[in-house]
């Protein structure tokens, strides 16, 4: 166990030397000179000197990339060139929103999603099966925006149940403590803003998590319709388990074992990818600073933000590969 | 005859495919005695596996559905019987054992966790007391090291041992009948005949009634007491184990026995019964066997033979044993007409 995990860790490495080279090369990439990018063409010829003399431009490649990975390693993300602030402190509340969303959103997915895949495969072909597969499939195949529209305009809008964006209620902020602000209001024994703050994660966790819950409800089913036609579970059967113990104790842990696969990846999908969603919902994500940060072209901001949103999803495959290691006892490398 | 066990009485499963019904099992009886050893054997796809599916009423369904018959388990009809009874029953009084032990066990449980479970499905015992009387059962089926085995998970051990594991599962609640499908099919001549060996000493010690499902004879000759032959859906013959392999009555029987290799006639090319199992539909008229068979006339095309009781007590399903056919020669499908054959 302790051998695999430490490979595991050390295939971690040509990754991230992969990670840092691509978001490297960013700047790099871009035609013509990036400090003359950067500011624009109206730019003076000092200007863009001092510009290159402070981001290191004008020294050659391997010199930029062993400066830019030594910084990384120490932490230093780099400098916004809007707000002139380091990104590293920058950074932290656009990650814990998008966590605290994606953390909820999954939550919704993962627990409608697995049981209406357990009960379809139980149920097979039953009305319940047909309804929650027909589900799953409009789930998978809305657009998001639309979804997300939808329930402002039915929940915000018109029925008024539930705030149509952002995280809190703005005319009354709260004084962050860990940006996780469902975490910060219980920090502050604050229970009316606990509750004011899940109903504000309501709506985009739900547009969030659709479509991951679609397909964990269908993986689900069919990894579990797969299971029950397994030997060691007419085994059980033979030894007059009753149909409880056989669904929940037998196969679902054998049919978990895609559908793990599936809510990692969605997982750092949903970490790196909501865009749209933290747009419409105004919800103050890393998605949205990366977005605003290419409108602004705050390159510095582009780079570090995508290696973040990278790493997390490295280190979300590693969580779910170590407990492929707890669920199953086979997997040993 | 001894006290019964379990009675089969013209069991019909048939399944319900695209392609139509299938006759899988086609009015099966036979029935099992305290304490006896009986062998149904039969090529694969003659229905000996559904047959003992059905008793457990584990038919995969759809597609399966038992249409007819009864299933006499200790006197009750197991037919009629409700899930809930045959919850209780399984495993408790009927135990089952399968062909491929490697994925007979769940990969994801230990051996322990396994064993205790089938012990406290039936049994309100402590998870303390399961786990000792799961060690003493791994130790009668002869497992080494049973305290630590315990703890061990299926892939860890050998396809033998995964078989002896099932068979202290199927022997946890003491049965009155243990089913075992084809239980040394996918195993090593040598680990075969040690799996045999202990299915007979806990037949010998906890007079356990075993039905034992194998188209291997050699095996019907190790352990049975008494055989039922099976060929596409029916009984075809019934007799015991010696009577069956000394003097077989219907030529597939015969064709079994003809086809095992014997060490003594190397120079001689094996014997195989010609053709295959024939495509099983509902309302085919004639002997299922009658295209393979070289003793065939025109009757057997004709209509269907029923089990022909013999002096012995043996039973064969063949006009050969018809009193009429007996009477004049086998090749008068003429004189047949209006006989009871059905």
């Amino acid at each position: 166990m302790a051998a695999y995990i430490s490979r595991r860790l050390l295939m971690l490495i040509p990754v991230l030397i992969g990670m840092t080279l691509i978001t490297f090369s960013i700047v790099h990439l871009i035609p013509g000179n990036p400090a003359q990018t950067i500011l624009g063409e109206s730019a003076t010829e000092t200007a863009i000197k001092n510009l290159e003399e402070s981001m290191g431009l004008n020294k050659p490649y391997p010199i930029q990339y062993s400066i830019y990975v030594t910084d990384l390693l120490q932490g230093d993300l780099g400098t916004s060139l809007r707000s002139k602030a380091p990104i590293s402190k920058e950074i932290w509340p656009y990650i814990a929103a998008t966590f605290e969303l994606t953390l909820f959103a999954m939550i919704f997915a993962v627990v409608i999603g697995v049981n209406a895949g357990i009960i379809s495969a139980w149920k097979q072909n039953s009305w319940f099966d047909f309804l929650a597969m027909l589900v799953a499939l409009i789930g998978v195949s809305m657009p998001i925006f639309w979804l997300a529209l939808m329930e402002q305009w039915i929940f915000a809008q018109e029925l008024g149940w539930l705030p149509a964006y952002g995280r809190q209620n703005n005319r009354d902020p709260m004084e962050a403590i860990t940006h996780f602000y469902v975490l910060d209001a219980m920090l502050h024994l604050d229970f009316s803003r606990i509750i004011g703050i899940l109903k504000h994660l309501i709506l985009p966790s739900i547009a969030l998590g659709t479509i991951p819950m679609a397909i964990i409800a269908r993986m689900t089913r069919s990894s579990m319709l797969e299971v029950m036609k397994s030997d060691y579970i007419r085994t059980v059967r033979a030894k007059g388990a009753g149909q409880f113990l056989v669904i929940y104790k037998h196969a679902l842990k054998n049919a978990m074992i895609p559908v793990l696969t599936v809510i990692g990846l969605q997982t750092g999908v949903l970490l790196g990818g909501a865009i749209l969603t933290e747009t419409i919902f105004s919800w103050p994500g890393i998605g949205r600073y990366i977005y605003e940060a290419i409108n602004y072209r705050d390159y510095p901001v582009i780079q570090s933000g995508i290696l973040v949103v990278a790493f997390i999803f490295v280190i979300i495959n590693l969580i779910v590969d170590l407990l492929y290691t707890y669920i199953d006892p086979r997997v040993k490398y | 005859m001894p006290d019964m066990v379990l009675r089969l009485k013209d069991l019909q499963t048939h399944f319900f495919t695209d392609h139509g019904e299938v006759p899988a099992v086609d009015r099966v009886s036979f029935s099992v005695g305290k304490g006896e050893v009986v062998g149904i054997v039969g090529e694969s796809g003659c229905g000996k596996s559904v047959t003992s599916l059905s008793i457990m009423q584990l038919v995969p369904s759809p597609p399966g559905k038992i249409i007819g018959g009864e299933i006499q388990f200790k006197g009750e009809d197991l037919v009629q019987a409700s899930p809930k009874r045959m919850k209780q029953l399984r495993g408790n009084e009927i135990a089952m054992i399968f062909q491929e032990p490697m994925t007979s066990l769940n990969p994801l449980f230990t051996i322990g966790n396994q064993l205790q479970e089938a012990i406290r499905i039936h049994r309100k015992v402590t998870k303390k007391q399961a786990r000792i009387q799961a060690i003493d059962l791994l130790n009668q089926v002869g497992i080494p090291r049973a305290e630590a085995i315990i703890d061990e998970y299926p892939h860890q051990l050998s396809g033998g041992m995964r078989q002896r594991v099932m068979i202290a599962m199927a022997m946890s609640c003491h049965p009155d009948l243990l089913i075992a499908d084809e239980p040394t099919t996918a195993l090593d001549v040598t680990i075969q005949a040690q799996i045999l060996r202990l299915m007979k000493q806990l037949n010998e010690e906890n007079n356990t009634a075993i039905l034992l499902i194998t188209h291997d004879l050699g095996v019907v000759a190790e352990l049975c007491d008494r055989v039922v032959v099976m060929y596409a859906g029916q009984v075809v013959e019934r007799g015991t184990m010696r009577e069956i392999l000394k003097q077989p009555k219907h030529p597939y029987t015969k064709g079994l026995i003809r086809s095992l290799p014997k060490l003594s006639e190397r120079e001689q090319k094996l014997y195989s019964i010609p053709g295959t199992v024939p495509r099983l539909g509902v309302g085919q008229v004639g002997c299922r066997f009658a295209p393979r068979c070289e003793m065939a006339f025109t009757r057997c095309f004709q209509e269907n033979p029923a089990l022909y009781e013999l002096e012995n007590g043996q039973t064969a399903r063949c006009f050969l044993y018809d009193e009429i056919e007996r009477e004049g020669h086998p090749d008068g499908g003429k004189t047949s007409i209006g006989s009871k054959g059905t």
